[in-house]
């Protein structure tokens, strides 16, 4: 048991932090570090030039184009990426759907889409959840109807992330209604581009418009865009989500809010005294801060247990407990930076959230240059504990995989 | 990295357990707690043969030079087996202390007996108006030519009854609670002026109040400097609950083990009470708990040997305060989950729960230990 890195990862850890030092566009960054939102051009920018690093998928083995860094290296890279206030790369091209593709996806889906993704020129999508399936996900209703060589979909999904960007989206359809609700779904990936599929946007509750409803009227999809088996869908969608759950601990990411957290706590002036002096304040700080320190060794854990298994397949329902913690612990630290702001945290004035803003000065008198951002931040992320399957269907899964209840 | 025990750890584990599932049994433990002693000399013997009591002691002085994880592995099954015997305060705790800060002739004489098992020792570094705090020492030191006098009193000195020597601190200068000033001595069971008042605690080992009526020690029974002691008692009690954290897990996951069978187990409108989704939730939450607990546990284990003192002692607190919390958590509904079985003497449960309870209250509970920890957070002043 040991928990120090080696030469080799502190070396790496330095090579990692001095590509972002050099490499990362100022204005990218500038834009994290103030939780401005980043546009498509801005993530596809980066994704480009993590691409001519040879980094341009960090998770996936050497013999897909991938980095084949193990978990330690990974956790690395993360941590530092975060630090940096570099963008997360499309989580839903490269953690979601390439692994399925690759364990999955015929030869030439691998050959034709995964050197696309790297390189950033398709942007992908998620069509899971419908309006009457969302944490009950198989009883999914949008159906695919073979017809000679086409698929023809008709139906609706929602809660689609940046499907406004997207131009292809891996969805979740109906093949059958035969047997049991997971024995009919199949798993199809269908071009944005295609006559008969439209977006709309849905507004949540920060004002921003980062997810989707998205409908499919008539939508011809050739065979050759099924991946796998015909009704075998169900298996890759879990395949799917548990590389998701395990990509929502977040570690890196919690740690620079963590970070960040304290230095607004040392900035607010509370009573003639930086807020972090409030003691009562300073031990919610301290005991996120302890829940975060222990996440970071059971993520970990988990997931070089994994990696140390040869017989494992794939990522196990332990990760449910890294997707439980690491939701509420970013939602925690999003809440406790709203509160640092005090009564500060009450202007909506869409226009701040502009990086050139300058405002007028009564009003400009309300933001550090952080506040902004941080009241809509802690209402977005509310999300997180009910997407990628619930707080509750995580322990519903714990209850029946780990503990067998 | 690495997150898991080596192979030898791993067959000392295996001992232990094949150890407690045979001489330590609910009914054998039963007639231990009922004993004079406390504990079961049968038992502190056959450590000695394994090795336990010499495995933290260092190899100049016949010990096998492990580290605090191997601590943690021996300590984690002290609380499976909820074992009784005086290992963290004879070898972690004083063990630790003549390691060091002991002289050569001190640390010779004493550690290979620690390590044989024939002499056992006690800490007594607490007093009962310091409450947490280490450095409140009212008992004073006052030198007398190259004697030393101590007179005060030292409170809930764990293990203390069986003890054949103690570390006592007491004030040699400044005033009752200054980090400096501290002094810490070796004081025989048999020295003049010593009382004992031994009683049991609430999980059956034994502690004792010490009274201390100008007992004489000679210059050699000082550890350390004059004065300088407070370092080394703070590092001891450091090492001392990373112990008690993996004792803790140990505990946890014995607790989560009877829950989750009783759960399968248990009848109730015709069905195992485990298909309820409330309690399911309740357990998920259980098992969650214990592996960030275990987690924090490991942090501690690789911290507690460090030689930096605010490194150290920030990850310790965390890990004290966290697993306080955690284990008030699984302890709680351990008995819950339980019903009517979790609130009697006679089914394991309420004995562990006891046992983790109490741990959360020695040397800093989760509030005092959050607030240590929460004190680091303050920019430098």
């Amino acid at each position: 048991m040991d928990l120090t890195f080696t030469a080799e990862e502190e070396a790496f850890r330095d090579e990692v932090r001095a590509f972002f030092a050099a490499e990362l566009p100022k204005d990218i960054r500038d834009k994290l570090d103030l939780g401005r939102h980043i546009s498509k051009d801005d993530m596809v920018r980066w994704q480009k030039i993590m691409y001519r690093k040879g980094w341009g998928a960090p998770n996936w083995p050497a013999k897909f184009g991938g980095t084949g860094w193990n978990i330690v290296q990974q956790h690395i890279f993360e941590e530092e990426r975060a630090e940096a206030c570099a963008p997360n790369q499309n989580p839903f091209a490269l953690k979601m759907l390439a692994p399925v593709m690759q364990n999955f996806g015929s030869a030439a889906q691998q050959e034709y889409f995964l050197p696309r993704i790297l390189s950033g020129e398709d942007w992908w999508c998620q069509g899971y959840s419908e309006p009457g399936s969302g944490s009950d996900l198989a009883s999914l209703r949008t159906s695919a109807v073979r017809q000679g060589d086409h698929y023809i979909v008709n139906g609706q999904k929602t809660w689609n992330t940046m499907g406004q960007y997207a131009d292809w989206i891996f969805a979740l359809v109906r093949t059958s209604t035969e047997g049991r609700q997971q024995q009919g779904i199949s798993f199809l990936l269908v071009d944005m581009k295609s006559p008969g599929v439209s977006v709309r946007p849905i507004v949540m509750l920060d004002g921003g418009h980062e997810i989707n409803d998205i409908f499919f009227d008539n939508v011809k999809v050739p065979v050759e865009n099924l991946i796998g088996e015909e009704n075998k869908g169900w298996t890759y969608a879990k395949f799917l989500l548990s590389h998701e759950r395990s990509g929502n601990a977040g570690i890196g990411a919690c740690k620079r809010a963590l970070k960040k957290l304290k230095e607004i706590a040392a900035a607010q002036p509370a009573n003639g005294k930086p807020l972090i002096e409030d003691s009562r304040f300073r031990d919610r700080i301290a005991q996120v801060e302890m829940e975060l320190m222990a996440l970071e060794i059971t993520n970990l854990r988990v997931l070089s247990g994994y990696a140390k298994d040869q017989k494992a397949q794939s990522l196990g329902p332990e990760v449910s407990m890294l997707k439980i913690k690491g939701s509420e612990i970013i939602q925690t630290l999003a809440e406790l930076k709203m509160h640092a702001l005090g009564h500060d945290a009450l202007p909506y004035v869409r226009e701040a959230l502009d990086m050139n803003w300058r405002g007028n000065p009564l009003l400009n008198a309300h933001y550090g240059s952080y506040a902004p951002p941080l009241s809509g931040q802690y209402f977005n992320n509310r999300k997180t504990t009910i997407y990628a399957g619930s707080t509750e269907i995580q322990k519903n899964i714990i209850s029946q995989m780990i503990l067998g209840l | 990295m690495e997150f898991d025990y080596t192979e030898e750890q791993l067959a000392l584990q295996d001992t232990m357990q094949r150890f407690i599932s045979r001489d330590y049994d609910f009914d054998k433990r039963k007639a231990i707690l009922k004993s004079d002693l406390g504990y079961s000399a049968e038992a502190w013997k056959q450590y000695a043969e394994l090795g336990l009591l010499s495995l933290p002691l260092p190899e100049d002085s016949g010990g096998l030079g492990g580290s605090a994880v191997d601590v943690m592995l021996v300590m984690e099954q002290f609380g499976l087996g909820l074992l009784m015997e005086p290992y963290l305060s004879s070898v972690v705790l004083c063990g630790g202390v003549l390691r060091d800060a002991a002289s050569k002739a001190l640390r010779q004489k004493l550690l290979p007996q620690i390590g044989a098992g024939s002499e056992k020792m006690a800490l007594a570094c607490y007093e009962a108006a310091g409450r947490y705090d280490l450095s409140h020492a009212a008992c004073t030191a006052t030198q007398k030519g190259g004697a030393w006098n101590l007179k005060g009193q030292k409170t809930v000195v764990l293990d203390g009854p069986s003890a054949d020597y103690f570390l006592v601190t007491a004030r040699s200068s400044g005033k009752v609670n200054d980090a400096n000033g501290v002094s810490l001595f070796l004081v025989p069971r048999d020295a003049k002026g010593l009382t004992v008042l031994g009683y049991p605690t609430q999980i059956g080992t034994r502690a004792a109040d010490l009274k201390l009526e100008d007992v004489a020690v000679g210059s050699e029974a000082l550890i350390g400097e004059s004065g300088a002691a407070l370092p080394i008692v703070e590092r001891a009690i450091d090492r001392g609950i990373a112990a008690l954290c993996a004792e803790a897990v140990g505990v946890m996951n014995a607790l989560n083990k009877a829950t989750l069978e009783y759960l399968k187990t248990r009848k109730q409108f015709g069905v195992a009470i485990g298909t309820f989704q409330a309690l399911k939730h309740r357990m998920a939450d259980m098992l969650i708990a214990a592996e960030q607990s275990r987690s924090m546990a490991v942090i501690a284990a690789v911290n507690a040997d460090s030689t930096d003192a605010a490194e150290r002692m920030r990850a310790i607190a965390a890990a004290k305060a966290y697993i306080g919390q955690a284990g008030r958590l699984v302890g709680q509904q351990a008995v819950q989950l339980h019903g009517g079985m979790g609130v009697v003497d006679e089914h394991v449960v309420s004995h562990y729960f006891k046992r983790l309870t109490m741990i959360d209250l020695t040397f800093g509970d989760a509030d005092y230990h959050l607030g240590r920890f929460s004190d680091t957070l303050r920019p430098a002043s």
